[in-house]
């Protein structure tokens, strides 16, 4: 049977329409570029519109003592020192700028005393660095870029899903679609491709993310021959909703805590006090009081004169505490924490966390301003990701970029909260100008017609498997096993496990059936996505049994400490050879002086704040 | 009441377009499911080519909107004790598609004329320079309209459309609402009310206040975005000395 499919010719392709997609696909067209927006669902509805808490970037307006350094410096830190540093020293410099520009195009953030862009606390973040809108940050920004991207003569592509890359040569010259909604075949000729696909968190079943969340970006670039790095580390976010079960891992912001929120045990005990790591040591209250009067400080608008609660730690390190307490004995009713932010009162919740408010009404029955909210950890970000240049986005192979979650090397072992809408305004518009500077000097590829049938040949299979399976069923259950055994704590038996389980459900993938109709079928949709949930699982999988230390987003409860002497300055790459998915470590690069300089810099600022705030100890 | 265990019957609308038919469903409930839970459990476990359109599951896309026993909500914010409650007993809960829009296929309908129409608005037209200043009371007025997570069941409700189908006429209620989004926005330049009242057509409104009733993000469109722009348009159009105003000063009037 030969297909039809649809011919189309742009300079640049962008896949994704979320942050760093639209960000991108600006940037190329107002750079002169012919540029095109391929998404798997309708604009402004990608992942990104979820985002709560708020935009990282230090523009001073809420504490002066903040500038670009100490925005680097949380940045490295958090990352447990494995990020790219060239990009955490791009991104600190140049997300001011991105979100003050947002605020030109319409953005609405919350205003300061002195009527400019407010900013709120998050973990990590030592100073109130995230520019945000109540608690529906990621709103403001998706809406502020699809209104101002329809204006810049972008053809935008809703609802067709990408399936394959084009490739001529050792580069990429475009990529095959269907649509959902026909379940017709397209294929793209480009001369920059952009992949800003968003994360793979949809392959654990208590997760944070929307449905787009099954890796396709991370694996079409795998499957095209790029190289991704630090696949072993997952954000389990720490506050995701427990109860009931159909809602649960749905998220809970951070900025409950940024706004003074308190965790306990089903004891009473505020228990972070006891879970501050020594890499933190100093840097956060180590009282009750102390830290009730930092939030009291914040909520008036002063600056701090003292630490910051040590809720407020890094995510890495708040996830494991709950999970020990529950572990211990001390959860809550149904195996999490208790989150309290009732004593600041209806007035202050419904201003500044009016959709937790409302979630938690909707969804559990709760009225977070008077009860508290139970809460445990959820898959929520992927800090690994496709290797790119720091400066242009392109990956390791050419005419293939990637910006947003898809990408990696900010975040290297940790992301710290709001640091990653602000990597989609940065690295999105970087991955933009890069790509359609490269598009100008080069001719049309041609499409190439074997390569597009071969991929459609590819999309069509589950139709012949009539008695399979339904893929709905796989897909839950490889969801469960990797919940199991790939989750929060790992070890080497159950990764080992995961890995046999995998090769399983690649198995059992191939032969399953969605029904006959092409036309908006879910199940056919499922099965095709099976086939990179089972890639990248597979992927962060073999990271995760490599990396024998625990650090940021990855624990293992086999080798508990982190290894700093070697695998603290080790990457884990991950590639594809002759189909088959293989890991090799790489020595990270040395830190360029002036920025090690800035590092000291900051570092004595914050040992010199903690003299202050803590006297003699 | 806890439902687990409880078998439930679904009556869903299948197929496409003139074809479509209503086909029933049973599946056993879990405690605190939400109506998009149940959809998927009979696409996972029944029908695999089950046509739903769904993004975040948390109410924070507005892709899953649908008329849930002839009331339009959003599948993932409606919990089922909530329908369970409002069904007679052993009836089945009938979940049927937005019915103002195109329909494709069982629950998934054709919203693209929303973004037809956004692409008319103009965008936001500020000073040139950066960090822009206002204070949080001017943020508020509009920040409510930025609230609108574009779920289009205040334009499925409307009269206007959904039984008049004045679709060329009328920019539609979420489509007021980013017009009310920029024109109250307080550093926004551009003048804004002859196409309010020409080519969005706010005068077609006429105040039923029932797209502000469904309006899942709690937006007053009615009474704070349309009702205000009517009040800019009779300004404008019918009040002479606003138009005399006008013409001395050659600008945008402030309110
Ligand atoms: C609940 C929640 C709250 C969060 N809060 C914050 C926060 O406060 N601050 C912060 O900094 N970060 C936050 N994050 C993280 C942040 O939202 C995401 O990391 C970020 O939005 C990812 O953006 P993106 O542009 O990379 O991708 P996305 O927004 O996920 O967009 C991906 C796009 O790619 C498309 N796509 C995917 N695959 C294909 C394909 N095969 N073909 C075609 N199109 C495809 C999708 O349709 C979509 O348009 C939060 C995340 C969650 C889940
Ligand atoms: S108030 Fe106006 S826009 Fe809203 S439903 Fe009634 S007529 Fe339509
Ligand atoms: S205004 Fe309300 S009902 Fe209308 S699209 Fe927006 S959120 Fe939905
Ligand atoms: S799925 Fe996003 S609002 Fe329901």
């Amino acid at each position: 049977m030969t297909e039809d499919y649809k011919k189309y010719e742009y300079d640049v392709i962008v896949i994704g329409a979320g942050g760093a997609g639209l960000r991108a696909a600006i940037e190329a067209a107002r750079s002169g570029a012919k540029t095109a927006i391929i998404t798997k669902s309708l604009l402004g509805k990608a992942h990104t519109v979820m985002a709560e808490g708020g935009c990282a970037a230090a523009l001073q307006n809420a504490d002066p003592r903040d500038g670009w350094k100490v925005h680097f410096h949380d940045t490295m830190k958090g990352s447990k020192w494995l990020a790219n540093w060239q990009m955490a020293e791009y991104h600190a410099k140049e997300a001011p700028d991105r979100v003050r520009e947002l605020e030109q195009w319409g953005a609405v953030f919350d205003r300061t005393p002195k009527n400019l862009i407010n900013q709120r606390n998050f973990g990590g973040h030592t100073f109130p660095r995230l520019a945000h809108v109540g608690d529906a940050t990621g709103l403001e920004l998706i809406r502020t870029l699809q209104e101002r991207g329809i204006h810049e003569g972008i053809d935008i592509f809703m609802e067709y899903t990408v399936r394959h890359l084009l490739k001529e040569g050792d580069r990429v010259t475009g990529c095959v679609a269907y649509t959902r909604v026909d379940g017709d075949f397209h294929a793209f000729s480009a001369k920059s491709v952009v992949l800003a696909t968003g994360g793979i968190t949809r392959v654990w079943s208590v997760c944070s993310g929307s449905w787009e969340y099954t890796g396709d970006g991370h694996a079409l670039a795998l499957w095209a021959g790029a190289e991704l790095r630090d696949m072993e580390f997952v954000q389990f976010h720490p506050t995701g909703m427990v109860w009931p079960p159909s809602v649960r891992g749905i998220l809970v912001t951070e900025g409950v805590r940024g706004e003074g929120g308190r965790l306990t045990n089903s004891e009473g005990d505020r228990f972070m006090f006891d879970y501050v790591p020594e890499m933190f040591a100093g840097d956060h209250a180590e009282t009750i009081e102390e830290s009730d009067q930092w939030v009291e400080e914040i909520v008036s608008g002063k600056l701090a004169t003292v630490r910051r609660p040590p809720e407020l730690l890094t995510r890495d390190v708040v996830s494991k505490a709950i999970n020990s307490e529950v572990k211990a004995g001390r959860g809550s009713p149904h195996g999490g924490a208790f989150l309290d932010i009732s004593h600041r009162g209806e007035e202050a919740i419904l201003k500044k966390l009016p959709s937790m408010h409302h979630q938690f009404k909707e969804l559990a029955g709760v009225d977070i301003s008077k009860e508290p909210m139970e809460v445990g950890p959820t898959a929520h970000y992927v800090m690994g990701g496709v290797i790119v240049n720091a400066e242009s986005q392109e990956t390791t192979i050419s005419g293939l970029y990637a910006c947003g979650e898809v990408a990696s090397g900010l975040h290297g072992a940790n992301r710290l909260g709001g640091n990653s809408l602000s990597d989609l305004i940065v690295f999105g518009k970087r991955a933009g100008e890069f790509a359609a500077k490269r598009s100008k000097d080069l001719a049309q590829p041609v499409i190439d017609d074997s390569q597009v049938k071969s991929a459609i040949t590819d999309m069509l299979e589950p139709f012949n498997n009539e008695g399979g399976e339904n893929p709905g069923l796989i897909y839950d259950e490889l969801r469960d096993m990797m919940q199991a055994k790939v989750g929060i704590i790992r070890t080497k038996d159950e990764l080992d496990e995961a890995i046999e389980d995998l090769k399983n459900f690649d198995t059992r993938r191939k032969s399953a059936y969605p029904g006959s109709s092409r036309k908006y079928n879910s199940g056919w949709h499922q099965a095709l996505d099976l086939k990179n949930m089972v890639d990248v699982s597979y992927v962060a999988t073999l990271a995760a049994l490599t990396r024998e230390e625990s650090r940021g987003g990855h624990t293992r409860d086999d080798f508990p400490v982190p290894d700093d002497e070697y695998w603290g300055e080790t990457l884990n790459i991950i590639y594809m050879e002759d189909g088959e998915i293989k890991i090799r470590q790489e020595a990270k690069e040395e830190m360029r002086d002036d920025l090690k300089d800035a590092i000291n810099e900051v570092k004595a600022m914050i040992a010199e704040r903690a003299a202050e705030a803590g006297g003699e100890n | 009441m806890s439902l687990k265990g409880k078998i439930q019957k679904f009556t869903i609308t299948r197929g496409e377009g003139e074809t479509a038919e209503l086909a029933d469903y049973e599946i056993e409930l879990d405690e605190g499911m939400v109506v998009l839970d149940c959809v998927h459990r009979i696409q996972h476990e029944q029908e695999p080519d089950l046509a739903v359109r769904w993004n975040c599951k948390a109410g924070k896309c507005g892709s899953c909107s649908a008329e849930i026993n002839g009331r339009p909500r959003l599948m993932c914010m409606t919990r089922m004790s909530d329908v369970v409650d409002e069904t007679e007993d052993g009836k089945p809960i009938e979940i049927r598609p937005m019915k103002a829009f195109p329909h494709v296929k069982d629950l998934v309908t054709d919203v693209s004329w929303n973004y037809e129409v956004a692409q008319k608005i103009k965008p936001i037209n500020g000073p040139d320079e950066m960090n822009w200043e206002f204070n949080q009371n001017e943020a508020d007025r509009v920040q409510q309209f930025r609230e609108c997570i574009e779920c289009f069941l205040c334009v499925n409700t409307c009269h206007v459309l959904r039984d008049h189908s004045l679709f060329d006429e009328f920019a539609g209620p979420r489509n007021l609402v980013r017009l009310a989004q920029y024109e109250m926005h307080p550093l926004d330049q551009e003048d804004r009310i002859p196409e309010i009242k020409k080519e969005f057509g706010v005068e077609y409104c006429n105040i039923t206040r029932c797209c502000t009733e469904v309006c899942p993000a709690g937006i007053q469109i009615t009474d704070d975005a349309i009702i205000q722009l009517k009040e800019r348009v009779v300004d404008r159009y019918y009040d002479p000395l606003q138009r005399i105003w006008r013409t001395l000063t050659r600008q945008k009037v402030r309110y």
